[in-house]
């Protein structure tokens, strides 16, 4: 995406934002479409935000959770684009433990495919949501110095938020132990730090993200305990950014693993609940935009 | 028809270097006589019509579906693939099902090559039970049976100490190891080389150092033994030089790779291309111009087609869960004279790549013009054009990394025992 068409987009989400507040959401933009949350992943947050914005704009929304176990009975990605294709649904947003898997399936599909993030590749209504925020809170983007802190190695918002940021002129700073960063990263135009004393100083966002027990288990960081004295987010750690610094978390929270409950908490800091917020408005915006260029002849 | 007289072609023979117009004389299913010769009367002539005739081509690794995964290849499928790719003769690995680790077992792949008419056979026997890394097979009966070598296909040998023993066990009857290096606790879950790409799209990565690691410990277990080591699908630039020094110091160090590791580069996985997606993964260009480079210098000795069938359900799943490897028999020779009409090897160092240089390897008598060797012989236009076009080659599976590409080198016909089992259709 280009970066009017990012604007274009965020102005967009930035109006429904405004009418979701008055509750005066245009609910019947989608009428008589048919919007499929096709989740092979758990997913409360983001299926439930997905949902929210469908039926804000008047379409007809199917959750549609494919467990682990149906997949495990032989049933392929395409077998179920099959199924949808014969379903006509006419916007599918996909949710899938495999990198590059909604892809795949966007090629199969007649319906319009929305990435609700996939493996550890990308997730990228969560970083224009995220973008929105900041936005909200500091006018712009533009010369914005944003730390994203954590697991970067397993995290499609991590990526996203990469790609989105830099296009949209901020400096990224990414902090995280050195087996949680993937090779190659500086490549894509940001850097690196593996201390946050490094890589804190002189940034306008703080950007958490979700650091999951299987990583300790798997080695890659010795313990949670270990992990939070190094990498946690407390206010002795946000003092580091600059004095107006604000927080951001995709949720959900690992309070006391990667952030302090003093700071997720703190409504001067942390804009953690306003992402949520956020996240219904842009993805208002998304299925609005993709429902608009459809030419579908049914 | 085993007595047969090909006239009107360039003689290419790699041991000689050399290539000089005239015909080869077919009696009995050997070649009796070549060079400028008048065929005798009431033989059947073939007019080669100035194509390059040279010894079909010898594959060191490839896989043939049998037994075990008879909906991707078969033999007779796998054989008609070989035929028409100038291949005379195939090795399988013993990574199958079951796993080729009973002398039974190389017998019958062997006379099941026979049946076909027109390949020979050669299996590797499984280094350990069932290629599982425990237990050694048993590696003198199975030589005696006439496996080519020992490997555990696709899984590198971990354990160093197993390794060690079966190096010197197997050098006590001249047997040779041929291992797949790839540290298996660094490439444990990986599918792309590790580095930006794969960062990019969210893949779990292997480091290219899994493979010198491995070549390193290897190198020094081949060091400590004396036994015979073989490399096979050597991927990057690392690996090489540890090759290339461990061969410069006189130990017994051989090694492979196959067209993609030369030809492509990570990028063609770009958009989640499973086709392209191989084991080892597909690599940074750096590590292609070191294969290619030792493809030029003698460090590789072989050109191997790593033939691996899948079919469309093994690929059509999101990236990491797709099976790895791709077909290779039908486009072993096209891929391989790039390098030549590239200018980085000569034409009879391509060949002998394909032919001598593989045999020599695995000391078979196979890939020589030599007078009384079997008449396994391929006729080709090194420069005539064709494009691979996947659905439409021969083999059951069409799972070629090389889809599209237009490629230099064409096989009139292939010709096993000097009977003639594949023919282009512009030709006789």
């Amino acid at each position: 995406m280009h970066p009017p068409d990012i604007t274009q987009l965020l102005d967009l989400a930035e109006s429904y934002a405004l009418l979701n507040r008055s509750g005066k959401a245009p609910r019947d933009l989608l009428r008589g479409r048919t919007v499929i949350n096709l989740f092979f992943e758990d997913s409360t947050r983001t299926r439930t935000s997905f949902e929210l914005a469908g039926k804000r704009l008047g379409a007809d929304v199917i959750n549609m959770s494919v467990s682990a176990s149906a997949v495990n009975k032989g049933e392929t990605l395409l077998d179920t684009a099959t199924t949808l294709n014969a379903m006509n649904c006419d916007l599918l947003v996909v949710r899938h433990d495999q990198s590059g898997a909604p892809a795949l399936l966007a090629q199969k599909v007649d319906a319009c495919v929305i990435n609700a993030g996939d493996g550890t590749h990308e997730h990228p209504t969560q970083a224009l949501l995220d973008a929105l925020t900041i936005r909200r809170h500091k006018g712009g983007l533009e010369a914005l110095t944003i730390a994203i802190c954590g697991d970067i190695a397993h995290s499609r918002v991590a990526r996203s938020n990469i790609l989105l940021l830099l296009t949209l002129g901020a400096r990224v700073h990414l902090i995280g132990p050195p087996t949680l960063m993937p090779a190659g990263i500086e490549a894509l135009g940001v850097q690196v730090f593996h201390s946050m004393e490094e890589g804190l100083p002189g940034c306008d966002i703080v950007m958490m993200l979700r650091l999951q027990k299987e990583r300790m288990a798997r080695g890659l960081v010795p313990s949670a305990r270990e992990y939070f004295r190094r990498y946690g987010l407390d206010h002795t750690r946000l003092a580091l950014a600059r004095p107006d610094a604000l927080v951001l978390h995709p949720g959900p929270m690992n309070r006391g693993v990667e952030i302090d409950s003093a700071v997720a908490d703190d409504p001067h800091r942390s804009l953690i609940r306003e992402q949520v917020e956020m996240g219904v408005a842009v993805r208002m915006a998304v299925l609005d935009t993709l429902a608009r260029r459809q030419t579908r002849n049914v | 028809m085993s007595d047969c007289c090909i006239t009107n072609v360039v003689l290419l023979d790699p041991a000689a270097a050399t290539s000089r117009p005239g015909s080869l004389l077919v009696l009995n299913g050997r070649i009796a006589d070549l060079g400028t010769i008048t065929p005798p009367e009431n033989i059947p002539i073939f007019d080669g019509q100035g194509a390059t005739l040279c010894p079909g081509l010898v594959d060191l690794r490839c896989r043939l579906g049998e037994p075990g995964f008879e909906y991707r290849e078969t033999i007779a499928s796998a054989a008609q693939a070989a035929s028409s790719g100038g291949i005379t003769t195939l090795c399988p690995l013993p990574d199958s099902k079951p796993a080729i680790d009973d002398p039974a077992l190389v017998h019958l792949l062997r006379a099941r090559g026979a049946a076909t008419g027109s390949v020979t056979i050669l299996p590797y026997a499984a280094l350990t039970r069932a290629c599982r890394g425990d237990d050694m097979a048993e590696l003198f009966l199975l030589h005696e049976a006439g496996a080519v070598a020992f490997t555990d296909g696709a899984h590198a040998t971990a354990n160093a100490r197993l390794l060690r023993l079966a190096l010197s066990y197997a050098k006590s009857f001249g047997g040779r190891i041929v291992q797949f290096p790839q540290e298996p606790t660094l490439a444990a879950g990986g599918c792309a080389t590790e580095g930006e790409l794969a960062t990019r799209l969210g893949l779990p990565a292997i480091p290219a150092a899994a493979e010198s690691i491995q070549v390193a410990r290897d190198i020094a277990l081949a060091k400590l033994t004396g036994g015979a080591l073989h490399f096979s699908c050597v991927s990057t630039a690392a690996a090489i030089g540890l090759i290339r020094d461990a061969k410069r110091s006189g130990l017994p160090i051989t090694a492979d790779t196959a067209p993609p590791y030369f030809d492509l580069n990570e990028t063609a996985i770009g958009d989640y291309r499973t086709y392209a997606k191989l084991s080892p993964p597909l690599r940074a260009d750096t590590d292609r111009q070191a294969i290619a480079a030792a493809l030029a210098d003698g460090t590789i000795d072989a050109i191997v087609s790593d033939h691996t069938p899948l079919d469309a359900d093994d690929k059509r799943l999101p990236f990491a869960q797709a099976g790895a490897g791709g077909t290779g028999l039908a486009t072993l020779l096209g891929v391989t004279l790039a390098q030549y009409h590239n200018g980085n090897i000569s034409l009879p160092q391509a060949i002998a790549l394909l032919t001598n240089g593989p045999a020599r390897v695995m000391n078979l008598q196979a890939g020589t013009l030599a007078r009384g060797a079997a008449a396994d012989l391929l006729l080709f236009h090194p420069d005539r054009i064709w494009q691979v076009q996947a659905g439409k080659l021969a083999g059951k599976s069409q799972n070629t990394p090389f889809d599209g590409r237009a490629l230099e080198g064409t096989v009139v016909a292939t010709f096993k025992a000097g009977h003639r089992v594949f023919a282009s259709l512009s030709w006789g």
